[in-house]
């Protein structure tokens, strides 16, 4: 069954969808595919310079600026997939009026042009690691299936997001402003231990991208970060993000499958 | 089963438009509890055919006959409301030449990007790559940019790869349209090696040159439903009478449009006047009713044009013309009647009034298609008007 969804055709047609996208993304510029390392290289060093060295945030805390980083990295490759999954179908919406192609190819198409951007970033921020003394030990075995976890999860919410969006065009700017909140209210940008109120913590930690990020945290960078095994005590509770993501993942496809017969009308 | 590539049953489709279309969020959360009512558009209604194996199959039809939802079924890009196709064979999923086409990509890279969009990969597209090259005769332009290409070289560049589809059935619509007529014969030899080949081809058009010479059988559609399938000479021939058939059906009236001002307006509730005319009428009498609120100038001036159905105007009159008067003093109800002689051939007539200050500065009040005439009369159109003559012979 899968094997019939990844046939030869298929695999052909996402293979040179990836591809226009990265050739039309750095079309024109002098540097071209040099600014995929460039970019967030550069943007890394503003971040460094503003959160460590003028507010000093996280000082104490070993490996501060990987930490901050790797948190960084892994919410823009969320919100990279999430948005530009959003948009797709209605972008690819002239293609789909006028041939027959499988509709998720174009959502898994947006998605991987994030996922090599992450892996370009990982390699940054691996830079930055090897420079900061960060020890490696062999909890970051984890790493892999912790970024399908996210991969996953926003895959399903693309998934969702994409068909209601061919209906509904209020929600590029909905995702938008919730895109924003949850950049807050995830510890990204200081570390979850910042916050005291116990409860507030256990919430926070129920919401996958935080579990994420600090178990990624946990494995790469320093085993000073809280975890939610750490939080619930190996409580069943734990799992509750886990389950969020599958329950996100099963919907948003049974719901992309029962609109895509429809895309070619609505679009 | 095994002869028939295309097998088409009771096939309907319908489009739900919503009366008013829910784009937001918040007017679907408004009217959530209000029942939302659509217009439902039949696109197709009950159609059943069926396509043999190697067939040219041919689907003629005005505009939004449906015809185009019908190929849009077929290459599964619609789902049906009711009814199914059945496929027996391969389909190309595509029914216009070069979908996906990006203008910011060379010639090249458009190539290997439509084939993948046919299904195939990298490798099977190099093998085919100078073929198309060849096949399109743009071997000068592929490190170009495509929206440098002119639409006649994108035609034939999209047509090359289109062909090399190792699809049993080909959809296509309206695509032999461009291209010069050397590139056209070229078409033709495909064409005919498609068909020796025993693949099928569903052609769309409403362009009976285009049917007649390629088509084996031809199907008539008319206001979403199938009327008759039938050998090309006999399909067209009763396309040409729908086409005729929907030219005798009158054009609607024009549209009456209303200019007021604060001195006169047209009395409420006007509705345009129809007004018959006979051979024998030697004279047409039209009124136009209003209402005068304030004393007009002493200089004001009426006009009256008589247009055409060819929005010719073949006759004016204005009260300059001859120094009639036309004074407009007292207010209230009035009604201003033109007399004009029956000097005009068989057809109908649209009819504009007014007044206006004698710089025309200032419109009182203008009225456009407030009457329409109709003439009897001799069917001759060759001329515009009839001028009363008088023979005298010596």
């Amino acid at each position: 069954m899968i094997g019939n969804y990844f046939s030869k055709k298929n695999r052909a047609l996402l293979a040179e969808l990836v591809r226009t996208d990265f050739k039309l993304r750095y079309q024109g510029s002098v540097l071209g595919y040099a600014w995929s390392l460039l970019r967030p290289l550069l943007l890394f060093l503003i971040l460094y310079v503003v959160f460590v060295q003028f507010l000093k945030i996280g000082q104490g805390f070993p490996h501060f600026p990987v930490y901050l980083l790797l948190g960084i990295v892994l919410w823009s490759f969320f919100s990279e997939i999430t948005s530009q999954g959003l948009s797709s179908i209605v972008g690819r919406g002239s293609l789909i009026r006028k041939i027959r192609i499988p509709r998720w190819v174009i959502i898994l198409s947006s998605s991987i042009s994030a996922v090599i951007n992450l892996l370009l970033n990982l390699i940054v921020v691996a830079v930055f690691a090897v420079f900061n003394q960060v020890e490696f030990t062999s909890s970051l075995l984890w790493a892999p299936l912790i970024l399908l976890e996210i991969y996953i999860f926003a895959l399903g919410l693309s998934l969702f997001l994409s068909a209601l969006y061919v209906k509904y065009r209020d929600i590029s700017f909905i995702w938008e402003v919730i895109l924003q909140a949850g950049f807050y209210l995830t510890p990204i940008l200081y570390p979850l231990s910042l916050i005291t109120h116990l409860t507030l913590q256990k919430i926070i930690i129920l919401n996958p991208m935080a579990q994420a990020i600090q178990d990624m945290r946990y494995s790469a960078v320093t085993q000073e970060t809280i975890t939610a095994y750490g939080v619930f005590n190996s409580g069943w509770y734990r799992f509750i993000p886990f389950a969020i993501i599958a329950s996100v993942f099963i919907a948003g496809l049974l719901f992309f499958k029962a609109e895509a017969k429809y895309f070619a009308e609505n679009v | 089963m095994d002869d028939t590539a295309i097998k088409v049953e009771n096939l309907s489709k319908t489009f739900k438009l919503p009366h008013e279309k829910y784009t937001s969020l918040k007017s679907a959360f408004v009217n959530f509890y209000r029942k939302r009512t659509y217009e439902t558009q039949r696109a197709l209604d009950d159609i059943s055919l069926e396509i043999k194996k190697g067939e040219f199959f041919g689907i003629i039809g005005r505009n939004g006959s449906g015809k185009s939802t019908l190929l849009k079924l077929l290459a599964g890009i619609y789902a049906p409301t009711r009814g199914t196709v059945t496929i027996n064979g391969s389909l190309t999923p595509f029914i216009e030449l070069g979908v996906g086409f990006n203008p910011e990509l060379s010639g090249r890279d458009n190539v290997y990007l439509n084939g993948a969009l046919l299904g195939f990969n990298r490798k099977q597209m190099r093998a085919m790559y100078k073929d198309i090259v060849e096949f399109a005769e743009l071997e000068k332009f592929m490190d170009q940019k495509l929206k440098n290409y002119s639409s006649g070289m994108q035609v034939r560049l999209a047509f090359s790869i289109a062909i090399r589809a190792q699809s049993d059935i080909l959809l296509l619509d309206e695509v032999l349209a461009v291209g010069d007529s050397n590139f056209r014969q070229k078409c033709m030899e495909v064409f005919h090696d498609l068909k020796e080949n025993n693949r099928t081809i569903v052609l769309v058009s409403h362009d009976t040159v285009q049917i007649e010479r390629f088509c084996d059988r031809v199907a008539v559609i008319d206001n979403s439903k199938l009327i008759k399938i039938d050998l090309p000479s006999k399909a067209i021939e009763l396309y040409d009478e729908i086409n005729k058939g929907e030219e005798l059906h009158e054009t609607p009236s024009r549209k009456l449009k209303i200019t007021e001002s604060d001195e006169a307006r047209l009395i409420p509730g006007y509705k345009p006047a129809s007004i018959e005319a006979t051979l024998k009428d030697k004279e047409i009498t039209i009124n136009l009713p209003f209402r005068l609120i304030r004393k007009l100038p002493e200089d004001t001036v009426a006009a009256i044009t008589i247009e055409n159905e060819e929005a010719h105007t073949i006759y004016a009159y204005t009260t300059e013309q001859d120094n009639d008067k036309f004074e407009l003093k007292n207010t209230g109800r009035r009604q201003l009647t033109f007399t004009i002689a029956n000097v005009f051939p068989e057809g109908r007539y649209f009819v504009d009034a007014g007044f206006f200050s004698k710089d025309r500065a200032i419109t009182f009040l203008k009225l456009e298609n407030f009457a329409e005439v109709k003439c009897e009369g001799l069917p001759q159109k060759e001329w515009l008007i009839r001028a009363p003559t008088k023979l005298h012979l010596k």
